[in-house]
């Protein structure tokens, strides 16, 4: 393992300094906190320094941020009640990183019965109602707030027990680490060089969203008058002097809660900030990936063609696809399917042929308007069942989808929704891609299942996608497809994800199905032999390109492009299944 | 799913002793002690002594807490030191404050948080961003805060809502539900941010499944996929930060009560602690340990319930 002991300690600075707004919050927040550090030396007034002649006066020159009802200087008190009120938040993180860190560590590095009663202790310490336990310990410490605060952390460190524990055993089971065992490093060694630097991100990730939550607590505590006696201020206790002269002064109001409120947006934006970072450093260091969507498929384009087309779909054709371009969006756009016409005729079945990559599928997808997030046409033309569907929304492909044209997609188990039943899902298609009524619909379900030759139509209405197996499940989703009585089904690589002997009931289920409704097939795979056995015409796709075209036997026959020679070479028992 | 529930029930048991056991152990460690402090210094030893023995100060810890145990199992949960009312009566009169406003906050919080995070899914990049900043910034405003701009703006300013007071809903369900709102909407807030929050994130990954390109292409029109399919694929996330929502407005009932001057839990327990009226807080602690103990559990079955392998088996 060439990784140093500490690969992870400068690219974390480095993160934080390309998340700007972190980085901001990160000044803002020490900024107040060196101000109400220095309070002695820079507020212009002693804390509870009364001017009975000048009260409620708004920000002037002598008194930045105005007087409040006593004629003392709001800022002087901001600066002063700013050091129980931070001071309390630090008590609290410290106490939360010293408890996670410690139980944490234990738990990840003994582990056993350790490990099972530091997790029971974090799990009874996140079912605690935390704030009332903190008013129960001001209670008996007479409200005494550094009990309380340190209390406040400890109930909080749940969380951070079970992160640190988390991130001890991920590094335990790395390899330098288990080398470092085997060469008989010390475990305090181990633990200072190798398990505590990993530890460190997560932990400020944790302190400073917890610091947020200790804010709101001490300033709520200030608020209710409790742990701090008036007149000495704090944050929250001057909201509630504000609020006793809401009507003479709301700006008191803001000037209190705002404060409280940017140095806790800080902390959440610190941690979270941090934990972007984090993120991206764990996804391999590369900075997010552009994601800038290109223009929807210029529309004038596709209008003006249609306006060219005299009537669409005029060959007979059930889909057309003429001069398609399609690009993924960013700078520059990248073109992924480039200049490709083909067309499907009615009951005919249609192989579209390529490598991984050629293009072939996000045709497909583009046909039925179901391109991916970021791809769009950006030229070319869609006929689909007579209707001009180039860069269409959803509800241009209301009465289409299902009704004209069906899908199966190449994964059968992630195809359905894991958490609808079979018939609940077939009931859903029913009730948008055909007229049926309830009582209908649920005899066209058991029709169609019986019709994909599922055993038990009935039974399996009930069940849940875990509960049916890759060839059951891809039966299923043939169902779905063929609910609405389509004219139109694009297969995209239907037996790929399945077992050889299952793929062949699947071939068969479609050849039948396809000549018994005279079914239009656009067959997208890269395995030629399936192409010789279900195909009447090809089209072969490279690098978003047709390169070839032509019936099945004379493709085969005599390929004249080196590409579909390369690729029937690559199919070594084609021969035999021809 | 019976495991998951027996080990929940497990845990509540230590942690109940946990809660209960705090003050006591807290008390013993201390010097001083509720009596001497309830007096003050003018208080002659006699007396002093007196109350020692009214409140089983003169007993050891372990006995106290026996005592205590013993009278909780009994639904005794002590009296006042201050009032010298029952503590659990007390808390059964206020119970229903603090009900009112915590399950209203919580479904506000679940009707606007899911709305919002829908919305935000699903209608482009403006609206989530809004929903980032405003998850960001509702985290981070105090309720109290909150409550105290809503009662400036809405009773003081416009004078449509109470600022403060509880009218019971036996004496005026219109009456009940006007107290409330302002109180609902300061305890809610926080959680809308989150919920929303956690609804977008939801409903986007839910999107981007296979399973919704099948059901697209097969007709299914946008609005049941995400509103059936992609709310319901949300929905072990949605509940778990429900129940967290739902904890932690016991937390923020505290303050907000205080707040609108409700009748409740919440601004007991302040009185409570402020006049260090021990069994008072300790009920009130016991009280709401019960309650998240009861939360939790509702969690626990209802992940059971949302996963059909689960389910099943």
């Amino acid at each position: 393992m060439s990784s140093s002991p500490t690969p992870r300690r400068r690219p974390r600075s480095a993160s934080l300094t390309a998340n700007p707004v972190a980085t901001v919050a990160l000044v803002v927040v020490a900024l107040v906190a060196i101000a109400v550090a220095l309070a002695p030396v820079l507020s212009p007034y002693g804390s509870n320094e009364q001017d009975l002649a000048h009260i409620f006066e708004g920000p002037s020159a002598a008194h930045w941020l105005g007087t409040d009802s006593l004629g003392r200087d709001v800022l002087s008190r901001l600066l002063w009640g700013g050091q129980p009120t931070l001071l309390g938040v630090l008590a609290a993180v410290v106490a939360f990183v010293v408890a996670g860190v410690v139980l944490g560590v234990l738990a990840g590095t003994i582990g056993g019965w350790v490990d099972a009663l530091v997790s029971a202790v974090a799990d009874i310490l996140m079912s605690l109602p935390g704030v009332v336990l903190i008013l129960a310990i001001l209670a008996i410490f007479n409200q005494d707030l550094a009990p309380a605060m340190i209390a406040l952390g400890l109930l909080g460190s749940g969380s951070l027990v079970r992160v640190v524990r988390a991130a001890v055993l991920a590094v335990r089971s790395e390899l330098f680490v288990s080398a470092a065992i085997v060469s008989g490093l010390r475990p305090g060694r181990i633990m200072a060089r190798h398990i505590l630097p990993t530890v460190v991100s997560p932990v400020i990730i944790q302190a400073s969203l917890f610091a947020g939550a200790a804010l709101a607590v001490q300033s709520g505590l200030g608020f209710l008058s409790l742990g701090v006696h008036p007149p000495e201020p704090t944050w929250g206790g001057m909201v509630g002097e504000a609020a006793a002269n809401l009507a003479k002064a709301p700006w008191l109001l803001t000037v209190s809660g705002g404060i409280i409120t940017l140095v806790s947006l800080g902390f959440a934006l610190i941690g979270d900030g941090l934990r972007d970072a984090d993120a991206a450093r764990r996804r391999g260091g590369e900075v997010a990936a552009p994601r800038t969507v290109a223009a929807p498929a210029a529309p004038a384009a596709a209008t003006a063609a249609a306006a060219d087309a005299a009537s669409p779909g005029a060959t007979g054709a059930v889909l057309e696809v003429r001069d398609l371009v399609i690009a993924f969006g960013g700078r520059p756009p990248r073109e992924v399917v480039r200049g490709v016409s083909f067309e499907v005729r009615a009951g005919e079945v249609l192989g579209l042929v390529g490598e991984s990559g050629s293009g072939k599928t996000v045709t497909t997808l583009a046909a039925l308007g179901l391109l991916p997030p970021g791809a769009a046409v950006t030229s070319g033309r869609i006929v689909l069942a007579g209707a001009d569907v180039t860069g269409a929304d959803d509800a241009a492909f209301r009465g289409i989808r299902g009704r004209r044209v069906g899908l199966i997609s190449q994964e059968p188990m992630v195809a359905l929704d894991p958490l609808f039943t079979v018939g609940s899902q077939l009931g859903d298609v029913l009730r948008h891609a055909t007229d049926l009524d309830r009582r209908q619909r649920r005899a066209r379900a058991l029709e169609l299942l019986a019709q994909v030759h599922l055993p038990e139509p009935a039974a399996v209405l009930r069940k849940y996608p875990h509960e049916l197996s890759g060839g059951m499940a891809q039966r299923v989703a043939i169902a779905l497809a063929l609910a609405g009585d389509p004219e139109l089904l694009v297969a995209d690589e239907p037996t790929t994800a399945l077992d050889v002997t299952v793929q062949a009931g699947i071939l068969d289920l479609l050849r039948e199905l396809q000549a018994a409704r005279g079914l239009a097939v656009l067959f997208v795979t890269h395995d030629l032999a399936v192409v010789a056995d279900i195909c009447d015409r090809v089209v072969v796709m490279e690098n978003g390109e047709i390169v070839e075209s032509g019936s099945v036997d004379e493709l085969f026959a005599r390929p004249r492009e080196a590409y579909t020679r390369e690729l029937l070479a690559s199919t070594p028992n084609l021969v035999s299944t021809t | 799913m019976l495991r998951l529930i027996l080990r929940r029930v497990a845990l509540s048991v230590p942690l109940l002793l946990v809660v209960t056991a705090v003050t006591f152990v807290l008390q013993s460690l201390i010097p001083g002690d509720p009596a001497r402090s309830l007096l003050g210094p003018s208080a002659t030893p006699e007396q002093y002594e007196a109350l020692r023995q009214a409140l089983h100060l003169d007993q050891p810890v372990l006995v106290q807490y026996r005592d205590y145990l013993l009278g909780v199992l009994h639904g005794d949960l002590g009296r006042s030191i201050f009032t010298g009312e029952d503590v659990a009566g007390t808390l059964a009169v206020r119970l229903p404050v603090s009900l009112s406003l915590i399950i209203g906050g919580t479904v506000l919080a679940l009707l606007v948080g899911v709305a919002l995070g829908v919305m935000s899914a699903t209608r482009g990049r403006a609206l989530a961003r809004f929903v980032d900043v405003f998850s960001l910034v509702g985290g981070a405003l105090p309720n109290f805060w909150v409550g105290l701009v809503l009662a400036a703006i809405f009773a003081v300013a416009l004078g449509v809502l109470p600022a403060t007071g509880y009218v019971p809903f036996e004496f005026s369900p219109a009456l009940w539900a006007q107290s409330l709102v302002l109180p609902v909407i300061a305890l809610s807030l926080s959680g809308i941010a989150t919920i929303a929050k956690v609804v977008r994130d939801g409903v986007q990954g839910a999107m981007a499944q296979d399973f919704m390109r099948t059901l697209r292409a097969a007709g299914v029109p946008r609005r049941v996929l995400i509103w059936k399919h992609a709310l319901r694929n949300s929905s072990v996330s949605l509940v778990t930060v429900v129940g967290v929502i739902f904890v932690a407005s016991l937390s923020g009932t505290i303050l907000v009560e205080n707040v609108f001057v409700l009748p409740g839990i919440g601004s007991l327990a302040v009185t409570a602690t402020a006049r260090q009226d021990i069994p008072v807080i300790q009920g009130i602690a016991l009280a709401f340990t019960i309650v998240t103990i009861v939360v939790n559990l509702l969690v626990d079955i209802s992940y059971a319930l949302l996963n059909p392998k689960v389910r099943v088996s």
